[in-house]
């Protein structure tokens, strides 16, 4: 549409080559994931130029909800049966993850008032797998006591560590009841209150959201710390502390790609990088996308856009993305639940986690449900690792698995000016991620994100 | 008269430079400047008209330069109950864009949108009519072809803007207006409010 504009030369530019949109950048961001759009948007919000690339035709990249077409497309499925429904009544997410209500990335959010793009809906239903069940994570003190995930003297027990929890204020000695939580361990705060291993597992995994074992030994603080955002969140929306945006998980980078845009960031979509530029320092000066070249100081981007060496495999997770014609089973008929099966539950070191979502939340066609199965893979046999979470979903539709190795970068980027994300982690929400994105930008900018200010400071509110 | 306020999406279309926040920011806050900078910041804004039997509440999306290399998110157009391609009168190739989105609106939208979705385009700086390059006649007849409101504006004299609003704001239809959501924006926390179990 916007017809060609007069193509700038530069001097920089070699023989042959044309300028990459405007040429000339502060930073060029490759990928689209929601990673990327956070800095991006940040960047730009503080009078950077920047560019942002993608190889494919949508926003979101690894975290991208897919329409009908392009999901069956990713995974060479033919084209989508009629039966289904309408194209763009599906945005199924790539990589499911729930929103704590009260955790980072909601601070994120208002941080950057990308809040007024989207619109969110409470996940109606929290669940546990314990001993072939499906259980309730108690909401409420009621729910608690009526709840059979507890005996009768342990529910008191479990009441009192909770209010342990929520008054324990880090830089407040008159909450710590005597105990260091900097040095004692999980394991032993729990014993300090009389819990039993099974309220261990209950607590740690279907609330402070822990992936296996490893906390119970570690000092317990950071691990009391995600309980309250847990029960803050819990009690701040409803009868799940997560939440969920209409149209899928693929509207959170939109959103913030949105906010650069708007503060005059320029987006390529469909537009693959061919070779990252440097200096003879082995400083990154630029790109190179066929016979286009754009400079810029830096460049940020996810694992796949860089070469091997300058990133380490970290693991691989297996996630099974699955069409129902019904909602979970077990689970009060709700359409949109969140169940953890505690790795112990079924021999497993790392949970799984099963995730239905459905047209409430705008991501399927009426009657159609998408349920997620996904965890840490242990052996390499991808079907045999999710079988326990498949088993809770009934007759499935259709089933697409896919296994992805995730990568860290091998150094922090100041010395090739290369800023590599992580790749998303195998959690069911995005805290882990959040934390990853605080220390990309503080690898970038030199600076923390102090996220008491707003970022946004134009007048174009409601 | 009824008090009803009833609430849409509104998005800009066009290609670069034919005015489309000049348009905005005239009808939002009645302001013309001459070197208005390409869509920096206020990509997002609300205005009012206030018809006989309902007050209609446009919130107002601006493209903000992602249509450049055609890389426009979805949310940009989710959700809206019209639209408005610019074009401008003194740039020919801006009416041949101003067709391609008008396709791109066509193959995009569902019939549910398509009912709901009022197009309309206006050929901005009119008051540059010894310029013209794009004939009133010719732009009115592939309007009424496709069906949408036609309307030449100028944001520099503010000739027409206002009208344009109204127009579209008169052709919504009101019983269809968007369904009470449950949906919530989320909005700032206040720490007290918790209460663990
Ligand atoms: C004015 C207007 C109002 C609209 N109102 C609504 C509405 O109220 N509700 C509604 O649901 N839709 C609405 N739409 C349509 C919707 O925004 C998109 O058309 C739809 O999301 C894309 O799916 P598709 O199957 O139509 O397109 P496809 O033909 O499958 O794709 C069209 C193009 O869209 C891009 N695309 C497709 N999927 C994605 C994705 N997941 N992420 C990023 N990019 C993608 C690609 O570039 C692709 O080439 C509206 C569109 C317009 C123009
Ligand atoms: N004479 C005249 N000039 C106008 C009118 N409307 C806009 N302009 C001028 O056209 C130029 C571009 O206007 P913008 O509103 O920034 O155009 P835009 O469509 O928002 O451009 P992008 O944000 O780049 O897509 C500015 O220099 C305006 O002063 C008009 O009605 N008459
Ligand atoms: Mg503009």
């Amino acid at each position: 549409m916007s017809e060609e504009e007069e193509k700038k030369t530069f001097d920089w530019l070699p023989e042959g080559m044309e300028p990459l949109a405007d040429g000339e950048y502060d930073a060029i961001i490759m990928g689209t994931g929601l990673k990327e759009c956070v800095i991006s948007g940040l960047l730009s919000v503080q009078g950077m130029r920047v560019l942002q690339m993608d190889r494919n035709n949508y926003y979101g990249a690894d975290c991208a909800s897919l329409n009908l077409t392009n999901l069956y497309k990713k995974f060479n499925a033919g084209t989508p049966p009629e039966t289904l429904g309408a194209n763009r009544d599906f945005n199924v997410d790539l990589i499911p993850k729930l929103i704590m209500a009260c955790g980072n990335l909601t601070k994120m959010l208002l941080h950057t008032k990308v809040t007024r793009y989207l619109e969110f809906k409470s996940i109606e239903g929290s669940y546990v797998y314990k001993a072939g069940k499906i259980l309730k994570v108690p909401a409420t003190p009621e729910e608690a006591l009526r709840s059979p995930l507890m005996g009768l003297f342990e529910k008191r027990r479990f009441r009192s560590f909770l209010l342990f929890v929520d008054q324990y204020d880090e830089t407040k000695p008159e909450t710590f009841q005597g105990k260091d939580l900097t040095v004692m361990t999980m394991r032993q705060l729990y014993e300090s209150f009389g819990l039993v291993p099974d309220t261990h597992e209950f607590i740690s995994h279907a609330m402070c959201l822990q992936l296996n074992d490893v906390h119970l030994g570690q000092p317990a603080l950071a691990t009391v710390k995600e309980l309250q955002t847990y029960c803050y969140s819990l009690s701040r929306y409803g009868t799940s502390p997560y939440i969920y945006p209409v149209y899928g998980l693929g509207g959170l980078p939109e959103g913030f790609s949105r906010l650069c845009a708007i503060h005059g960031g320029t987006f390529m979509l469909n537009r693959d990088v061919d070779e990252i530029i440097y200096n003879d320092k082995g400083e990154a000066i630029g790109v190179k996308s066929g016979n286009e070249m754009a400079r810029a100081k830096f460049i940020v981007g996810d694992p796949s856009y860089f070469p091997k060496e300058k990133v380490r495999a970290t693991g691989q997770i297996v996630r099974c993305i699955c069409f129902l014609n019904h909602p979970i089973p077990n689970c009060g008929d709700l359409e949109s639940v969140q169940i953890i099966i505690p790795g112990p539950q079924v021999n497993r070191k790392n949970d799984i986690f099963v995730c239905s979502i459905a047209s409430a939340h705008n991501v399927s066609a009426k009657g159609i449900y998408i349920a997620i199965v996904s965890t840490k893979m242990e052996g390499n046999e991808a079907d045999k690792e999710v079988i326990p979470g498949l088993a809770l979903l009934g007759h499935i539709m259709q089933r697409f698995t896919m296994v992805a190795t995730t990568y860290e970068p091998v150094s922090d980027g100041n010395d090739d000016k290369c800023y590599i994300s992580s790749s998303f982690d195998a959690s069911s929400h995005f805290e882990g991620d959040v934390e990853d994105l605080l220390s990309l930008y503080k690898r970038v900018t030199g600076k923390d994100l102090d996220m008491n200010i707003n970022a946004d400071s134009v007048e174009a509110d409601y | 008269m009824s008090s009803r306020v009833c609430h849409f999406k509104l998005v800009l279309l066009g290609d670069t430079a034919v005015g489309k926040s000049c348009l905005v920011v005239r009808f939002v806050r009645d302001e013309f400047f001459e070197f208005q900078e390409p869509t920096i910041g206020a990509a997002f804004l609300t205005q009012t008209v206030a018809l006989d039997d309902a007050t209609v509440k446009f919130e107002i999306w601006d493209t903000a330069g992602q249509e450049r290399y055609r890389s426009l998110a979805p949310m940009y157009y989710r959700g809206a109950a019209a639209a408005i391609i610019v074009y401008d009168i003194t740039n020919p190739d801006s009416f041949a864009g101003a067709k391609s989105w008008v396709k791109e609106l066509q193959r995009r939208g569902d019939t549910n949108v398509v009912i709901a979705l009022v197009g309309a385009i206006a050929g901005n700086k009119a008051d540059l009519e010894s310029r013209r390059k794009v004939d009133f006649e010719e732009a009115n007849a592939y309007a009424e072809e496709n069906g949408i409101l036609h309307m030449e504006t100028s944001a520099k004299n503010s000739n027409n803007v206002r009208a344009l609003f109204v127009e579209i704001a008169k052709s919504l239809p009101k019983a269809l207006q968007q369904p009470e959501r449950e949906a919530f924006p989320i909005v700032m926390q206040k720490q007290e409010t918790r209460n663990c179990c």
